[in-house]
């Protein structure tokens, strides 16, 4: 792109970029409602951060399974305060580390998991009663759970201590995230599997985190992040009602996670919107009275997509103004991005420095003080009261479509988020938006960052790991193991159950898919 | 100058592996219509023989491939062995990538047949005049 000299657009900018109005000034306003109470657009906490900080918690996995345990504990040395693990694409999408479609993705964006072995010595030294462990997982989100319980089991641990998430949000891997493998008919199907599983067995477990921010990252606006995530989130708990699931319960344990985009203030209004929406969901929709199930409690990412190939470290400014959005919003975790995000997996001094900037926001910056601390700003309110009214217009065109499933069936989500990033892009090409250091002021020879490299070996040596393991077992039981799998799962027991005895007899999480897919089939675009 | 073609410029595009990320695929998919191409976009988890293929079938004029998961090291020479496998020519296929790919490794991958690497921050016009320049009008 070209060096030009001239002024950017955005003195005197009437809208934010997801098109609420902006007037000159705003007069003084009255916060509506007290941080603690319903509908909670001012947080789920009276005393928010004072009585306790939001969870620092940086995703993270690569390589090896040893290499992603040592990431772990250094963050937890650092003052982390709850694992997010990242798993690489065969593990999420159900495909062994030696299994031919593998190659080349093993340990790439994650880190490779087949089997409770590795479960096992992932989590090596790390107490999970008392750590909170985050997984991304959503395809296979039953067999981690199942290897996770089976490790804890043969560890002498007790499963229902286990605190943490599965993401386990299929919805949106048909809409934008995509590590998608079974139809959407059977993956919901399973979503329920573990709604009901962590109902009886785990009872400190969310079984799902409800996502926007993967469509976010793939162009939406903040209004449709809203609106389509919280469709989402009604539809699973009208599919856990259909089941005869407590729906007291789910709610309770629903929670979400959100993008922590570049504007200020329109973020900080998206989360008190959001709040807001989904409180009377909970009362008014589902009926449920307990303000316990109608908090909206979340995890928020900053948005990788803003932060630039060029000048990386322009990105440390911006993560740190999407991290004071979250914080500002009442955030419960957080995950900082490193610098060097757009170029591949943070080096050590950019993961360190992501941590960092949390840490400052918390201890330095005074923000954590007081709860919400922009209630009451006129602007604020009026872009939390606009991007609330706009989100729940989407929220009944999706309804009047027949719910988030039939939209997805139909691809309108996808359509929307499609013609927004095309948006986007042009306006970045004609510079009508402003992206420091990229189409404006931009440096001749800006500072490149070297991008970190998962070592080829490492695939090699995983892959002849996974092959040991596999012959170490008896064939006979391993074919016996699959057909009670597929016996039990076809005659509709629950899926997370059958492979709990699965993973006890040291299954694999690709044998386990493959005999899935075999009851399921496997979904095609 | 964008020279004037009697037919336009057929370009095939898909995601080799297991990679999901399509926003930055799908945006070039639209601009490439817009200036006039013909685009076949094959979608995700494409296997590099199924690329070939296709790319023969389809008597594609270029051929793009995308990740953003790391596997491009593994993915897009494989891509290169199955075309020349299925007898592409890669003088006259137009053979191009892009996604988050670091400079040493676009330079090794330009080494294996592909007459550009795109990487994050490239803007869609730079992507129509390579093709435009690389593609023989004739």
């Amino acid at each position: 792109m070209k060096t030009p000299r001239e002024d950017p657009p955005g003195r005197g900018r009437a809208s934010t970029p997801s098109g609420l109005p902006l007037k000159p000034f705003y007069p003084t306003a009255r916060p509506p409602d007290a941080p603690g109470e319903f509908p909670f657009t001012r947080g789920i906490h009276s005393d928010m951060y004072r009585n306790r900080l939001w969870t620092f918690r940086q995703y993270a996995g690569f390589g090896s399974v040893r290499s992603t345990n040592e990431r772990f504990r250094y963050l937890l040395s650092q003052g982390q305060s709850g694992l997010s693990v990242a798993f690489d694409l065969p593990t999420q999408i159900g495909y062994d580390s030696d299994d031919p479609i593998a190659l080349g993705e093993v340990g790439k964006v994650g880190v490779p998991i087949s089997s409770t072995q590795d479960v096992t010595d992932l989590f090596e030294g790390i107490p999970l009663d008392l750590v909170s462990v985050s997984m991304t997982i959503n395809s296979t989100a039953a067999m981690l759970i199942a290897f996770l319980v089976t490790a804890m089991k043969r560890g002498g641990g007790i499963p229902a201590k286990l605190r943490g998430t599965v993401q386990n949000d299929m919805l949106k891997e048909f809409i934008s995230r995509r590590t998608h493998r079974f139809p959407v008919k059977h993956s919901m199907r399973l979503v329920m599997d573990i709604f009901e599983y962590c109902q009886t067995e785990l009872p400190h477990w969310n079984p799902i985190s409800v996502s926007g921010y993967h469509m976010r990252e793939a162009g939406s606006t903040a209004v449709d992040e809203v609106a389509f995530t919280i469709a989402n989130a009604i539809e699973y708990v009208e599919a856990a009602r259909s089941r005869g699931l407590s729906v007291q319960e789910v709610t309770r344990s629903i929670s979400f996670f959100w993008n922590a985009h570049n504007h200020l203030f329109e973020e900080v209004a998206k989360f008190r919107a959001a709040r807001r929406i989904w409180a009377r969901v909970v009362r008014d929709r589902f009926k449920v009275q307990d303000p316990e199930c109608s908090k909206m409690r979340f995890h928020a990412q900053t948005g990788g997509s803003t932060l630039t190939y060029d000048e990386p470290e322009n990105n440390a400014v911006r993560v740190t103004v999407q991290a004071l959005a979250a914080v500002l919003g009442g955030v419960q975790s957080l995950h900082t991005n490193g610098i060097d995000e757009a170029i591949g997996l943070p080096s050590e001094t950019a993961a360190r420095v992501a941590l960092r900037t949390q840490q400052i926001l918390a201890h330095e910056s005074g923000i954590a003080d007081v709860a919400d601390p922009l209630g009451g700003s006129a602007l604020v309110e009026s872009l939390t009261d606009e991007l609330e009214q706009r989100a729940l217009e989407v929220m009944g065109r999706i309804e009047a479509m027949g719910g988030a499933l039939a939209a997805v069936l139909e691809g309108y989500q996808e359509s929307a988020i499609e013609e927004e990033a095309y948006r986007h892009q042009r306006a970045v090409e004609t510079r009508e938006r402003v992206v420091v250091g990229v189409n404006y002021f931009r440096a001749e020879t800006g500072a490149r960052l070297v991008a970190q490299k998962v070592p080829p070996e490492l695939e090699r040596e995983r892959i002849e790991t996974v092959r040991k393991r596999k012959r170490a077992r008896s064939s006979a039981q391993v074919a016996a193991l699959r057909s009670d799998l597929r016996a039990d799962v076809t005659a509709g027991k629950n899926a997370v159950e059958c492979l709990v005895r699965s993973a006890g007899g040291d299954l694999t999480i690709g044998e386990m898919a493959s005999t899935l897919a075999e009851v399921f089939g496997e979904h095609v675009e | 100058m964008r020279r004037t073609r009697k037919f336009p410029i057929r370009v095939l595009l898909a995601k080799p592996g297991l990679d999901g990320h399509d926003r930055g695929i799908k945006v070039i998919v639209r601009a490439l219509r817009d200036a006039g191409m013909e685009v076949i976009y094959m979608g995700l988890r494409v296997s590099p023989d199924s690329i070939a293929k296709a790319a023969l079938e389809e008597d594609a004029d270029a051929v793009g491939v995308s990740n953003l998961s790391g596997a491009h090291t593994t993915l897009f020479p494989e891509v290169v062995k199955q075309l020349e496998a299925s007898g592409v020519d890669l003088r006259r296929v137009v053979l191009f990538g892009g996604g988050t790919i670091p400079p040493d490794d676009q330079q090794e991958l330009r080494t294996f047949g592909y007459r550009a690497i795109f990487g994050p921050g490239t803007t869609t016009d730079e992507i129509i005049d390579f093709l435009e320049k690389e593609v023989p009008s004739e």
